[in-house]
């Protein structure tokens, strides 16, 4: 442990450099955001990630956004692990008929105010499954959506411009 | 009964209540139980001999239940049920497993039935004694994980009783495949369980080349067999590091984070997607490597191979760690071996099964291996044995790029010219993952059955949780690290 430890204080940090302010895909993001989080809330969001039929992917790179590159909590996001600690409901996969009440619910639940993310192209519009007797469609079928963020996964790059523009919300 | 196609068998009540019974004794392992137009179908393995196909017609719309004989069969057979409408005969679980009553339809891939989409009340098995109480947990759970019910009875903070309630991601998958080209149902197969998204592209690729009866090209195989390997790395660190975090270690989960974000970032330098979905494609590979490519698959196994052995000292020197760990959820030998448990799961219990070896596919065929396995069957054995699959699955990628000829790596698909059905069984990070493709005269898909290996290894939780305490939970879960969405399709 002393040498994974002592290794760990002699290199380098991972954690890459955040967007640019002018990154084309955090601006083209933060242009979709009507209310920014952090006129409301500062620089302090937390996240509770509902996966409402998702193919486990999407869940994948959320994890994703923890890791050492990434390292998510250091912009003042973090995840929690109730709907009543949270500021940010980020919805994955297409949502199913069996999992729309419980994501109705997880929506109930989240104290005002709270924004919506639906992350991916399931939950954008149903994605690959649209079409399916098993669907209700993307996130915004059963719940107010807030931002979409594309991809099939969206990348943790990705994510993280997303909700940088959910935060920061249009340049001024 | 649809016209039948040559290599399975048309059963009669007598014969399929046989082959139960065979699989009940341990003579074959079951590989499937589903629905098809007019019956059911089941397939049966045996190491060293071929696929074996047994067809019941349901003229009557039933057919004896095969879980009354073989419980491992239970949840397919529930689920084909569901989704088809025919009735088991016998079945000892008579209540809906994918169809929880929200759907505007029932049977939707049989006779369909209009419903009003009001949820069904569904029976928990109960337990009783003196002080037992129920935990409720999900289908929302605390983590960034897929959503399922599990409901436990815990006496103080021993477990009693775990039922797990499943299908609450059930997108349709069956029944979106059915009339789909060739194509968008590759699309599909990619999304049945995102972590094992090469698998079951090349399990629904070599389905399809064994019904139209062509290879993809030998470059493909390789491409295939690299792309696989990292499939398994990047999981195997995820779940290394995430069973070690469930014990508080986060130390661990750290470490195997970054090796796995380095394993899919080469994936993305060499294939074009960090999860490689939809870089394998039937008749070949979509993407070809590049020489950029096969450097940084190169520089990642250097990276793995420096700072791994590190890791695996630190899980090893960790004494608070293993105190977790070692004695925890432990499965049994013969229960693994009777509901035919793939991968990480079987092997840790001794079931020394893998599809790489055992129902050999290229590259595996021409490539030597070595099939760890452990005996304790507890987290620490399931730890281990990832720790050294992680091993061979470098050997697996010098040994692949080192062997790698030129060439194409993709084969045009020939028009179908009738009726015609594949199947194929390929290895998963979790477990094998079996395949059947049936195509129609026009080349649609007509039906696309991809069992995961989670199937019978989820129901191996609930018996290994027994006597664990509540705390425990997590440990065991991520330990067996089944797919909510593999099995809810």
């Amino acid at each position: 442990m002393r040498e994974t430890l002592l290794q760990g204080v002699l290199r380098p940090p991972l954690t890459e450099n955040p967007p640019a302010d002018d990154d084309p895909e955090l601006l083209a993001l933060a242009a979709t955001v009507k209310a920014a989080a952090e006129r409301t809330l500062g620089r302090s969001l937390a996240i509770r990630h509902v996966d409402a039929g998702s193919c486990n992917a999407c869940e994948l790179e959320i994890h994703a956004l923890s890791n050492a590159f990434y390292d998510l909590e250091r912009f003042g996001f973090r995840f929690v692990a109730s709907p009543r600690h949270a500021d940010v409901l980020l919805v994955t996969g297409p949502v199913t008929l069996n999992m729309r009440e419980a994501l109705e619910r997880t929506y109930a639940a989240t104290p005002a105010p709270k924004w919506v993310v639906a992350s991916g192209a399931c939950a954008a519009d149903g994605g690959v499954f649209a079409g399916s007797y098993a669907i209700a469609g993307g996130a915004s079928t059963v719940v107010p959506v807030d931002l979409v963020i594309p991809g099939c996964p969206p990348s943790p790059a990705t994510l993280l411009k997303g909700l940088l523009a959910l935060m920061k919300g249009r340049a001024k | 009964m649809r016209a039948r196609i040559g290599q399975s068998t048309l059963a009669t009540p007598e014969t399929w209540r046989a082959a139960a019974r065979r699989l009940a004794e341990g003579e074959a392992t079951l590989a499937s139980l589903w629905g098809d137009e007019g019956g059911m179908r089941m397939a049966m393995t045996k190491v060293g001999e071929a696929l074996h196909v047994l067809d019941f017609a349901c003229d009557d719309g039933a057919f004896p239940s095969v879980a009354a004989i073989h419980a491992p069969a239970g949840r397919l057979e529930r689920a084909a049920c569901d989704l088809f409408g025919f009735a088991a005969i016998d079945a000892p679980d008579a209540r809906r497993w994918l169809d929880h009553g929200r759907w505007p339809v029932r049977h939707p891939l049989g006779r369909r039935v209009a419903h009003d989409g009001a949820a069904d009340p569904y029976a928990f098995l109960g337990a009783q004694g003196a002080g037992l109480h129920q935990i409720p947990v999900g289908p929302v759970h605390a983590g960034i994980i897929e959503p399922g019910h599990f409901r436990f009875h815990a006496s103080g903070e021993a477990v009693v009783r775990l039922e797990e309630r499943l299908g609450y991601v059930h997108k349709g998958v069956d029944s979106l495949t059915r009339g789909a080209n060739v194509q968008r149902a590759a699309i599909l197969a990619a999304r049945v369980s995102g972590d094992s998204t090469v698998a079951y592209s090349v399990a629904f690729a070599r389905a399809v080349e064994a019904a139209l009866g062509i290879e993809a090209p030998t470059r493909a195989h390789g491409l295939r067999g690299l792309m696989a390997e990292l499939e398994r790395l990047a999981n195997h660190f995820g779940d290394i590091g995430a069973i070690c975090n469930d014990a508080a270690f986060s130390l661990m989960h750290a470490h195997c984070g970054v090796l796995r974000e380095r394993t899919l970032r080469a994936a993305q330098a060499a294939f074009g997607h960090r999860l490689m979905m939809d870089a394998v494609a039937p008749g070949g590979v979509a993407v070809d490597l590049s020489a950029e490519g096969t450097e940084a698959i190169r520089t990642l196994v250097r990276e793995i191979r420096s700072s791994f052995p590190g890791l695996v000292r630190l899980y090893d020197n960790t004494a608070s760690l293993q105190d977790r760990t070692v004695a925890t959820g432990v499965l049994s030998a013969d229960l693994a071996r009777r509901f035919g448990a793939g991968g990480v799961v079987g092997r840790a219990s001794g079931r020394d099964f893998d599809a790489r070896r055992d129902h050999p596919y290229p590259p595996y065929s021409d490539l030597g291996f070595k099939v760890p396995t452990r005996r304790e069957g507890d987290v620490n054995a399931r730890i281990w044995v990832r720790i050294d699959e992680v091993f061979e699955s470098l050997d697996l990628i010098e040994t692949i790029l080192a062997r790698l000829p030129r060439g194409p790596v993709r084969a045009a698909l020939p028009s179908s010219g009738g009726p015609r059905e594949g199947f194929a069984l390929v290895e998963a990070f979790r477990g094998d993952v079996f395949a059947h493709v049936r195509l129609a005269d026009n080349g649609a898909v007509a039906r696309c059955h991809l069992r995961d290996a989670s199937w019978f290894q989820w129901p191996l939780l609930e018996a290994v949780i027994e006597g664990n305490i509540v705390a425990d939970f997590p440990l065991c879960n991520k330990s067996f690290n089944c797919s909510y969405s593999g099995c809810d399709l």
